[in-house]
């Protein structure tokens, strides 16, 4: 991957909390433009409140945030709209308006930002849902009427909508079946080279880790304790991460490579 | 020919004199220009031959590559010849990516407005009125199954949830239900003052005022407040309960949502209603003593001498009778709606109007069918 140094997220000593109780303890973590990284970690040891907090759905207590090389502290709400309308975010339960139908979601971001023509929007808006892997019958569904999959689909084309630089992912492969997850990785994949999109994502899946991500960074007790590929990960100093990507029994993926590797 | 707007923008420019044949495309084709990338096609598409010069396009994103796909496109719809070339490398699997999305096949779905659609939708509305109507008989029935069930095993009647629901529906109830036929009864005494003093009919107001907020007036007016502000909590609550698939999983556990959430919604209606009307026509005709007293000049001795006269037990009986069955219909009109609700937050909004606007014309009817029944029966 052709990368350049600058981060498009640049997270100093962050520290976010409810009343006396620290979820993320002064984390600092960088995404370089055209990457895709994976953020694991165990279950409420603050994934999401990290994502949450940076694209600002989440007040921090201290420490410093900067999205596309501007401090979304010091911003007006001009440029705030600016960068948000820069990044895509795809929620965990997809989050697609239920009142709206698929299409007429993926036009909603169209329709408030680019004021263009409904021919248009529409020709845009079926090639997206197109390059996701929806056809044009899927578009004039409800969410109500989706699968999960064709959910998850369909969130990604909405959050993909603007053509933003970056995504953010929430856990985009949780309850998919095996198949589906990885035809979703490497959709993924695809889009992340065709669009040239740098990707934050949150994830749980071994598999996602394994085949999308280029740097992995983990979580434990609001830190992040380790970041690299998946190899520096197997050989990690923390004996969470240790765990969490080698010493488990009946993970195909990993044991397979950690076989190779001995 | 056609010489639109889009011709002097800097996205696509002319570079020969001749009428423009050859253009050259820079800046950013991005979403940001997608106005301006809107015009440029619709100015160009199928007008022409010309070729189009990409080597200078800075930014390129799927708006751009959709809006070069349909200059290309058009090409081949209409005679016209277009062409592209020098569209950088980095550039190209986009383009390609999106050129293989099908072409807009988006316009069967328009909807067309003829006699026909107008007829299929009026079918479709008679249609569900009739499926609500169904779902509420049904809803009866299988309340009515439940208790029948329920009354042989008295042990599974859900007592604890009951008694919630009659605090929510009965006690929590009663301040606004006080108020509102309070304030009724001042209005009616005071209307009742001001008409008949004209005709010296003083003190048949006091006649007035009691049959009618005993037979009519005190029970409709609780029968509807009571749908409003508790058939839309029922409508509401077992609607988000289906859509988060509460009710799927109450019936796989082998329960039937009916007997657990239903029956001690419409066991407690039903007992809250008669207690509510009774202290709603009492605050009424309170608040009618009253504005006897302060705007008719009628001591409350008098007023109740008068109204000791004209009322008799008849009529009380005559209101409260229709109580419980006007909490019933509410009841089950409101839990129908409810589990009526599908997967959308439009839905269960449209189901708990239709639940209050169903269960207050259910009210008015019942109201009219024992009007008719009181009458032959002599009440």
């Amino acid at each position: 991957m052709g990368q350049s140094i600058d981060p498009v997220i640049r997270v100093r000593d962050l520290v976010v909390g409810f009343d006396d109780f620290i979820v993320l303890d002064h984390i600092s973590l960088d995404l370089l433009r055209g990457e895709i990284l994976g953020l694991v970690g165990g279950s409420g040891s603050g994934k999401s409140v990290l994502l949450r907090t940076i694209i600002g759905l989440l007040q921090k207590k201290e420490g410093s945030i900067e999205v596309l090389g501007s401090d979304i502290d010091h911003m007006s709400y001009e440029e705030r709209r600016a960068i948000e309308r820069r990044c895509g975010v795809l929620f965990q339960h997809g989050a697609l308006f239920s009142s709206l139908t698929v299409l007429e979601n993926v036009q909603f971001p169209m329709r408030e930002y680019l004021g263009i023509s409904q021919g248009f929007m529409d020709d845009v808006a079926l090639a997206k849902l197109d390059m996701v892997g929806l056809n044009a019958r899927d578009a004039e569904k409800y969410p109500s009427e989706l699968s999960g999959g064709m959910t998850k689909r369909a969130a990604l084309a909405r959050a993909l909508a603007l053509d933003p630089e970056i995504v953010f992912l929430d856990e985009p492969t949780s309850g998919l079946d095996p198949i589906s997850a990885s035809d979703f990785d490497a959709l993924i994949r695809t889009l992340q080279q065709t669009l040239g999109l740098t990707v934050f994502m949150v994830t749980h899946d071994l598999a996602s880790l394994a085949n999308v991500c280029d740097r992995i960074a983990a979580l434990v007790n609001g830190r992040v304790v380790a970041s690299g590929t998946l190899e520096a990960m197997k050989v990690s100093a923390d004996p969470w991460v240790r765990t969490y990507f080698g010493e488990r029994k009946g993970r195909p993926v990993l044991s397979r490579s950690a076989r190779q590797r001995e | 020919m056609r010489r639109g707007p889009a011709l002097g923008s800097e996205l696509l420019q002319p570079i020969d004199d001749d009428g423009g044949t050859k253009f050259k495309a820079s800046g950013a084709w991005t979403a940001d220009n997608a106005r301006e990338l809107d015009v440029i096609a619709r100015d160009l598409m199928g007008a022409r031959s010309f070729e189009i010069d990409a080597t200078d396009i800075k930014a390129f994103d799927t708006f751009g590559a959709r809006t070069l796909y349909r200059l290309l496109r058009s090409s081949t719809m209409s005679s016209c010849d277009v062409s592209l070339h020098g569209l950088p490398q980095h550039y190209g699997d986009l383009f390609n990516r999106v050129s293989k999305a099908a072409d807009n096949p988006h316009a069967a779905a328009e909807a067309s407005w003829s006699l026909n659609s107008v007829v299929s939708v009026l079918g479709q509305n008679v249609l569900r009125m009739e499926v609500g109507l169904l779902d509420f008989l049904a809803m009866v029935g299988e309340i009515g199954n439940a208790a029948v069930r329920v009354s042989l095993n008295p042990r599974s009647f859900r007592l604890t949830s009951a008694v919630n629901q009659l605090d929510r529906v009965g006690w929590q109830a009663v301040p606004i239900i006080l108020l509102i036929t309070f304030l009724i009864g001042c209005i009616i005494a005071q209307q009742g003052f001001f008409h008949f003093r004209k005709f010296g009919a003083d003190e048949y107001v006091v006649d007035m005022v009691g049959i009618l907020i005993l037979r009519e007036i005190g029970v409709l007016i609780v029968a509807i407040m009571v749908a409003g502000r508790s058939g839309s909590a029922y409508t509401a609550e077992l609607g988000s309960m289906k859509m988060r698939e509460e009710i799927d999983a109450l019936r796989t556990m082998g329960l039937d949502p009916v007997e657990i959430l239903v029956l001690p919604r419409v066991v407690a209606l039903i007992i809250a209603l008669p207690m509510l009307d009774f202290l709603g026509s009492m605050a009424a005709l309170y608040g009618s003593g009253l504005t006897a007293w302060f705007y008719g000049h009628m001591s409350p001795e008098i007023f109740i001498a008068r109204l000791k006269d004209a009322i008799s037990i008849t009529h009380f009986k005559v209101g409260i009778i229709k109580a419980p069955f006007m909490a019933l219909a509410i009841g089950a009109v409101a839990c129908a709606e409810g589990f009526a609700v599908k997967g959308s937050a439009e839905s269960l909004g449209r189901q708990t109007t239709s639940s209050v606007v169903k269960s207050i014309f259910l009210v008015i009817v019942l109201d009219g069918l024992f009007a008719i029944f009181f009458a032959s029966i002599g009440m």
